[in-house]
């Protein structure tokens, strides 16, 4: 049987390390969330030598403090999964930085192995690294490796190997001196902490004395429930005294400042650099990239590009996709009988079917450019260059494309949250984006702006997208000021250099976020739309089908009567041709009639007849009011329902010359129109939307929190748009 | 000389850090990233819109706002190439 170990991957962003996880991994892995929370597990196995290997892909942090959540995953992983080896990755070109998580990790007490990454552009620039040297002053070994080149990666798994059986030859464990007068508090800590059994082997003595040194708030945590705590604080404090007078600063920055100290000396001695050489290259493109006056426009191309490539070429394979959805439907309907069963299955099932996947094509392109974006180190001159915009929001600047993208769609979009640095911002940008009016709620648009306001429509249109900007930057304000108060976090950010991705990676990344989205998405949706339809078509009327039904066969009798009667007249042939479309006509009318009789009692038409009373201060009619409720599930819905109630059939396009018709017909005003759009731009985006918002935020709270914010938004502003609107005579 | 700011630098300009002022995470933060006493950091430019700014530190490039380079003192201001 084999052996098994725990391989924990960590190291700082941009190092590499997807690229060597996915070396190390190939195809069998998984991605999935840390529990509770919106950041990436990536795990995957390897069989190697005579053991199967768990590798864990800790998210990438630069250092281990309490203050992201992503380093207290990656921390909190360390210390209570106890993985059997932890795979340092280091940038070979940046050791320095590097290092300071490298002394956390050490400071934990795990085993730990250097990869030493990116080797080959590190000697382009001139560094070398002693790597022997290094191995021996650290008690770690060092493995080089090119991991978007797949080098180096065997060398790395014997060492894990050799490391877990203990019989590596380098590998034994180091202090990081802290000079001695830091290390004499420490070591009165320690002394206090071994008192405590469970303190003593839980964590390992020396980190804890350290951080709670530091006052770190996870640290302080772990000591609530120890009998030690008392005289355990007393030393703390004792100590954090003593060096703040000697030295007139915080233990915090003393044990920072010390620990690089550590690191410089290490690579004064390891490291052998040639000054002449510099990432020219890398500099020259930045200088373009991001220069004063060509980086806007260059940026906005980009932009351009990336929403062109993901909506527009994504339509394509989306028209495949509901192409072969109906031809689905109407081969079912053809087939099986008329039963509620058929019904089910083409509209319930295969149609929420054909709304789960109607999305993939937008995901994997849109993936495919960010992907390619970020690992090319564009991504980080996009939040460089938006950063001041989007801080306004207080958002940093890499919220910038998932907003833009949503305009697209918000699937995609908040999907596209997952690169955002912070939880927080994560879940800011999410409940923001559905604000971007997405390509769906377009044709809603096009159709009351071109019925209501011909002259104008182009400038309603665009007025409608900029208040929905508008109130993205309002609720940005509100929801920093009042609910994620105090939580901001430091903008700090690394500006990598320029790098050729590899397809390998950008095609993998992009695969994940697809299984992502079926997997977490996918069901639910599926789920959530049979259940709408459900309530959209039951329950279903006998009495007004046989109604119906005696209807139309007097209508048929009596033109079968008429013809008769003209029966041996000279024309009869053009008579029968004309009397025959005259039918057709009126079986036509009668069966839009009975759609929107039916329509009307199933629980949806109840639920909106039942809502009416609230929506009548905003001028809505019933019908307005249940395509509103049936395009929850997608905006697409609202004309097709509206089509449906205002008895002219389904229509599918926007610009229905008939419904348009119907509408002009109905008595609306262009104020009550008005406030319909507002009200569609504001509300409820669509069920996929609400959904990818609650798998992506990982709590239920913040989806009905969305839900409700935009629903009582969208009401407000709709009837304060009405209110003006009548104020103007627009009535 | 009163203490000159990071934030203070401009392009090509560099100096040494004296100490990083402020509390809690954004001082853990610039303190992790290798902003200690006595490390150079040089600017290299400030985005089209007036901020963020770019520094190097280190020998890798980093980006701060004005706020967080505000909390960096330097004791020693260097010029072009200085």
């Amino acid at each position: 049987m084999a052996k098994k170990l725990t391989v924990a991957l960590a190291g700082n962003p941009n190092v590499g390390k997807t690229a060597l996880f996915n070396n190390l991994t190939g195809a069998r892995q998984h991605v999935a969330n840390w529990p509770g929370v919106t950041v990436e597990k990536k795990e995957g196995t390897v069989r190697w030598q005579d053991y199967d290997i768990t590798v864990v892909d800790l998210p990438g942090t630069y250092s281990l403090s309490p203050y992201s959540l992503e380093e207290i995953i990656a921390r909190n992983f360390i210390i209570d999964e106890k993985p059997d080896v932890v795979i340092n990755v280091i940038d070979a070109s940046n050791l320095e930085r590097n290092l300071f998580l490298s002394a956390q990790i050490i400071d934990l007490g795990a085993k730990m192995v250097f990869a030493l990454n990116m080797v080959d552009t590190a000697a382009n620039r001139g560094i070398h690294i002693d790597q022997k040297r290094l191995a021996e002053l650290w008690g770690v070994p060092v493995v080089p490796t090119v991991a978007n080149r797949n080098q180096g990666t065997q060398e790395l798994l014997d060492a894990v190997i050799r490391l877990a059986e203990a019989r590596d030859p380098v590998a034994r464990h180091i202090h990081i001196d802290y000079g001695p007068d830091v290390e004499a508090v420490l070591s009165r800590i320690e002394k206090v902490l071994a008192v405590d059994p469970s303190l003593a082997d839980g964590h390992y003595p020396r980190w804890l004395a350290t951080k709670l040194l530091e006052l770190d708030p996870d640290a302080l945590r772990r000591l609530e429930q120890s009998p030690q705590r008392a005289p355990v604080m007393a030393q703390v404090e004792e100590g954090r005294r003593q060096l703040e007078k000697t030295w007139g600063e915080d233990a915090a920055v003393l044990v920072a400042e010390r620990r690089y100290g550590f690191l410089g000396g290490t690579v004064r001695e390891v490291q052998k650099e040639e000054l002449a050489k510099r990432i020219i290259l890398s500099e020259q493109v930045d200088k373009i990239l991001t220069h004063q006056l060509f980086g806007f426009p260059i940026f906005l191309f980009f932009m351009w590009l990336l929403f062109q490539m993901t909506f527009t070429l994504g339509e394509l394979p989306m028209s495949w996709i509901e192409g072969g959805v109906a031809g689905l439907k109407d081969g079912i309907r053809t087939l099986l009988p008329a039963t509620w069963f058929r019904d089910l299955l083409a509209d319930g099932i295969i149609g929420g079917v054909g709304s789960v996947l109607v999305f993939l094509p937008q995901i994997s392109l849109l993936f495919l450019g960010i992907s390619f974006l970020d690992d090319t180190g564009y991504m980080a001159r996009v939040a460089f260059i938006m950063d001041r915009i989007m801080h306004a929001l207080g958002l940093h600047g890499k919220s910038f494309i998932p907003m833009l993208m949503g305009f697209g769609c918000n699937v995609p979009a908040i999907m596209a949250t997952r690169g955002l640095n912070s939880q927080r911002d994560r879940i800011l940008t999410m409940l923001l984006i559905p604000l971007m009016s997405c390509s769906a709620r377009l044709p809603v648009y096009i159709l009351f702006a071109g019925v209501f306001f011909p002259r104008r429509a182009g400038q309603v249109i665009f007025g409608l997208y900029l208040l929905g900007i508008l109130m993205a930057v309002l609720l940005g304000i509100v929801f920093n000021k009042i609910l994620l108060k105090g939580q901001e976090e430091p903008f700090v950010m690394e500006l990598p250099p320029y790098r050729l991705p590899a397809l390998r990676g950008v095609l993998v990344h992009m695969w994940d976020k697809v299984t992502i989205y079926l997997k977490r998405m996918g069901t639910v949706i599926l789920v959530a739309s049979t259940i709408i339809w459900f309530l959209g078509a039951f329950p279903k009327n006998p009495e007004l089908a046989g109604r119906f039904a005696q209807e139309r066969a007097e209508l048929e009798a009596s033109f079968l009567e008429k013809a008769k009667a003209l029966q041996g007249r000279e024309d009869f042939a053009a008579f029968c041709r004309a009397l025959e479309k005259e039918k057709e006509a009126a079986l036509a009318e009668l069966s839009h009639r009975q759609q929107a009789a039916q329509m009307r009692q199933t629980f949806i038409g109840r639920l909106g007849a039942v809502l009416e009373p609230l929506m009548r201060p905003l001028g809505f009619d019933w019908r307005m009011s249940v395509s509103l409720l049936s395009g929850f599930v997608a905006k697409e819905i609202v004309i097709s329902t509206l089509g449906v109630l205002y008895e002219v059939g389904e229509v599918s396009d926007g610009a229905a010359a008939t419904l348009q018709e119907a509408l002009k017909a109905s008595g609306l005003t262009p104020a009550v129109a008005l406030a319909f759009m507002v009200f569609v731009l504001l509300y409820t985006p669509c069920l996929a939307t609400v959904v990818t918002l609650w798998r992506e935020s990982g709590a239920l709270k913040w989806m009905l929190f969305a839900i409700s914010y935009q629903i009582i938004l969208a009401w407000l502003t709709a009837w304060l748009v009405l209110r003006i609107g009548l104020f103007l005579r627009l009535g | 000389m009163a203490n000159k700011k990071l934030s203070d630098l401009r392009p090509g300009e560099a100096g040494i850090v004296e100490r990083v002022i402020g509390a809690g995470p954004f001082r853990q933060r610039l303190l992790e990233m290798g902003l200690t006493r006595g490390v150079r950091v040089a600017m290299e430019k400030t985005a089209p819109l007036g901020d963020p700014t770019e520094y190097v530190v280190k020998g890798y490039h980093i980006s701060l706002r004005k706020g967080e380079a505000d909390l960096i003192l330097l004791s020693q201001v260097q010029g072009e190439e200085g």
